[in-house]
């Protein structure tokens, strides 16, 4: 057993929420004095095994422990540290959880300290950027770039290398180069993942971005809810600078880059990159007309190139490894990787990079694990409140940009929701058109009030309220939402209503022609009884009722008065025998 | 978060602190947020100093500031609850925890409880989806949320307050 020189702790927004910051401390505490390494990681993908803890050996060997608590740190210590064992029990299942992986953009994510550039520059940080400015024309750039096929990762897939060629071909002394981190899809954290655990990465993305168009400044503009992610973009940026990396002369060069970070103040719509740009300006952030493209005249009229930030991080891999080596992965028209933050009803919900073209099964049921609980898979929702609802019989068609739009979905940012026979798919529709109806700026009268009118339906439908013609003004008016309005938040609003109309039409007609919900989720529909032969009168329930609609039946039972229920299904949850049903 | 009272701040004193700004539009959403910051929320007084400094009218701030969420108008509680309705969180249930918050503070989305020990404020994923649901109490981060855990945590809130 070779001797162990390192222990990583992963203290990414969720590891500490999972309770790793005790671990951390007790392991640098009892290794203080020793020639161990405890450092923080970022994010090591592995969220559903938090707290997490990895030990390295001299020869490079990594065991991932989780979840860990102070106890079992304690073991680790001793045993596997100490002792040279690895502790075998506590190890994290991964169960197939990385076999289909590829990691470019979180290569180090995890793995290194996302405070030290020291660290960055050991695994060929910085080096992307040392290539371009000694042999590389900004041209060359471009064309590596487009070579490689990297499309924007923040929504529309649209070329990176293209939109940059807009931009170097303006001539206007002053031009900006924005990362988009406003990651708006409300169940979503890749960015943020990528910028709390590997900072640096995209900052060089930047600097590579802006030797190629001839800018001299960029912003990253970031969610405000994101603390600790803008802490580490700042800290990355001063080392940088400290470096040499960024300010005057770059590396000898006659090439100069600054950049400044500006915090969103949280409004959905500034993701949208011409409400990006005003609301950067400070004003409203409100969506304009396009053309022109930023790519032309952005921040105050300038060329402005805006890219999300896993595009970026992209970028230095792909000129240390050139074009080919990152078109290897992928299908013909999308090269490269995802990141996806898998979530919901998923054994494995976490951060996972697959190569495009991977089909929607195997993320689902080889990189996630499958749905927990003995519960079977119903439907994913893929692209946020932008996206759609996919359903199981789907889980052949590919994850590319063309597949995925040809199914009524969008790539979008990387938020995929797993959803089982208990999500009800009405209601899940109904939640996004409620978040997205609240985030409409207002400009466009569709999207302000054919939103509303749409959201009054479906609120109408999961109240037992709806009629079938109900379906008809639906599909209806999503389609004009779509059509007439002007930026992308108005023109995919209407996505997941329209999705989950073409896929699980009949879950709508059990709510607007028999009253019922199938996957009893929607309240108003259900109702709640007590099994008098499983029933042990044991009177939790009728303690639990906060109405007090439960009382003594005519015998060692319990009963619910129907008539007083407000179906909050409290007696379900605290009954031991499993005695409440509901209908 | 600061819970003391507003300070007395006269205008120049705000124009010492918005110095590192540049003095233009662009400025006007730092400077809101460096105020509110500092407050917990944005005091109307605040509003013409940040018009006088950014030559900016009083009226487009107030637009711009009443534009974005994170903006608040009204003080917040000592305590600021932050519960997660993003989707991962939903799926698992958060609308329940919501209504039951409610219900347990007898406040509204945004709302401070009458004794001015917490307020309810409602965020879209807090990054750590593999818990939900998910709360934040400060800076504290609660997550696989049921409604007796909840009642646990107010709990021991209130509990520190004797
Ligand atoms: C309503 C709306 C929200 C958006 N939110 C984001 C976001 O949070 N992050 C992002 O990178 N792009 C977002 N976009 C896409 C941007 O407008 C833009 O296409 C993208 O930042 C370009 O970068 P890329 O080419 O690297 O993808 C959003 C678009 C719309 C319409
Ligand atoms: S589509 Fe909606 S969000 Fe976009 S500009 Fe129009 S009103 Fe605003
Ligand atoms: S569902 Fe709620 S209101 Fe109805 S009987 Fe059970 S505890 Fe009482
Ligand atoms: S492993 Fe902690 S954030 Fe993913
Ligand atoms: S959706 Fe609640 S933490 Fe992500």
């Amino acid at each position: 057993m070779s001797r162990v020189t390192e222990v990583q702790v992963g203290l990414a927004s969720c590891g500490i929420a999972a309770g790793a910051e005790p671990v951390f401390h007790f392991l640098a505490k009892n290794l203080a004095s020793q020639k161990v390494r405890v450092k923080p990681v970022g994010c090591l993908g592995m969220c559903f095994s938090e707290p997490l803890v990895a030990v390295v050996t001299a020869d490079g060997e990594r065991f991932v422990y989780g979840p860990v608590d102070v106890k079992k740190a304690e073991r680790i210590l001793e045993e596997h540290v100490r002792g040279g064992t690895p502790v075998e029990d506590l190890l994290a299942k991964e169960n197939g959880f990385f076999a289909k992986q590829v990691r470019i953009v979180l290569e180090n994510c995890g793995e290194i300290d996302p405070t030290s550039i020291e660290e960055y520059m050991a695994r060929g940080g910085y080096e992307a950027l040392r290539r371009v400015l000694r042999e590389m024309t900004p041209q060359e750039v471009i064309e590596e770039i487009t070579k490689s096929g990297l499309r924007g990762r923040g929504g529309a897939g649209f070329p990176t290398g293209t939109k940059w060629s807009f931009a170097a071909k303006e001539k206007d002394p002053v031009k900006f180069v924005v990362c988009n981190a406003d990651e708006g899809d409300p169940g979503a954290f890749m960015d943020r993942s990528v910028l709390e655990g590997d900072p640096h990465r995209v900052i060089e993305g930047m600097i590579i971005a802006g030797y190629a168009i001839g800018a001299s400044e960029g912003i990253v503009y970031v969610r405000a809810e994101y603390p600790l992610a803008v802490k580490r973009v700042r800290q990355a940026i001063a080392d940088a600078e400290a470096r040499g990396f960024l300010g005057r002369n770059i590396l000898g060069s006659s090439f100069s880059f600054r950049i400044s970070i500006k915090e969103g103040a949280g409004a959905f719509v500034c993701g949208e990159e011409t409400a990006l740009i005003a609301s950067v300006e400070g004003k409203r952030g409100m969506p304009r007309r396009r053309p022109p493209y930023p790519a032309q005249s952005g921040l105050w009229g300038h060329p402005t190139v805006i890219n999300n930030v896993e595009t970026l991080a992209n970028v230095p891999w792909i000129i240390r490894h050139g074009w080919e080596a990152f078109a290897r992965y992928g299908t013909e028209k999308s090269k490269g990787t995802k990141v996806f933050a898998l979530a919901g009803k998923v054994r494995h919900s976490g951060l996972v990079e697959i190569p495009m073209g991977l089909t929607l099964g195997e993320l689902v049921l080889e990189v996630g694990g499958g749905i927990p609980g003995g519960r079977k898979f119903k439907a994913v929702q893929i692209g946020g409140p932008s996206g759609g609802c996919l359903p199981a019989s789907l889980a052949h068609v590919p994850v590319d940009y063309e597949s995925l739009k040809e199914h009524g979905a969008i790539m979008g940012s990387g938020g995929l929701i797993v959803m089982d026979e208990d999500t009800c798919m009405v209601e899940v529709a109904r939640f996004f058109l409620d978040f997205t109806q609240k985030e409409s700026c207002g400009k466009c009268t569709f999207c302000r009030v054919g939103t509303k009118r749409m959201l009054e339906i479906l609120t109408r439908i999961v109240e037992g309220k709806g009629t079938p013609e109900d379906l008809d003004v639906l599909l209806d008016l999503g389609q004009k939402v779509k059509n007439y309005s002007l930026c992308g938040l108005g023109q995919t609003a209407p996505n997941p209503v329209l999705t989950t109309l073409r896929y699980f039409r009949e879950e709508y007609e059990a709510h607007v022609r028999d009253k019922r919900c199938p996957a009893k989720v929607c309240r108003s529909l259900l109702t709640y009884s007590i099994e008098p032969e499983l029933c042990r009168d044991c009177k939790l329930c009728t303690k639990a009722c906060p109405v007090g609609a439960i009382v003594q039946g005519s015998g060692k039972f319990q009963v619910i008065q129907e008539e007083k229920c407000i179906r909050c299904g409290r007696c379900r949850e605290v009954c031991p025998f499993g005695a409440v049903s509901v209908r | 978060m600061s819970t003391k009272k507003s300070r007395t701040v006269t205008k120049r004193s705000w124009f010492k602190e918005f110095k590192r700004f540049p003095r233009h539009e662009s400025s006007v959403i730092p400077l809101l947020q460096l105020v509110q910051e500092r407050e917990g929320y944005v005091p109307p007084d605040v509003v013409r100093a940040i018009s006088r400094y950014t030559g900016v009218p009083e009226a487009q701030i107030c637009g711009v500031a009443t534009f974005y969420a994170q903006f608040r108008f009204q003080p917040r509680g000592k305590h600021v609850i932050r519960l997660c309705q993003g989707t991962a969180c939903h799926v698992q249930g958060a609308d329940a925890i919501l209504e039951h918050l409610k219900e347990k503070l007898s406040v509204e989305e945004g709302g401070t409880t009458e004794d001015g020990l917490f307020t309810l404020e409602v965020v879209r994923c807090l990054g750590c989806c593999s818990l939900a649901p998910v709360m934040m109490i400060d800076e504290h981060t609660y997550g696989r949320l049921t409604r007796r855990a909840v009642d646990k945590v107010l709990a021991e809130y209130r509990k520190e307050e004797k």
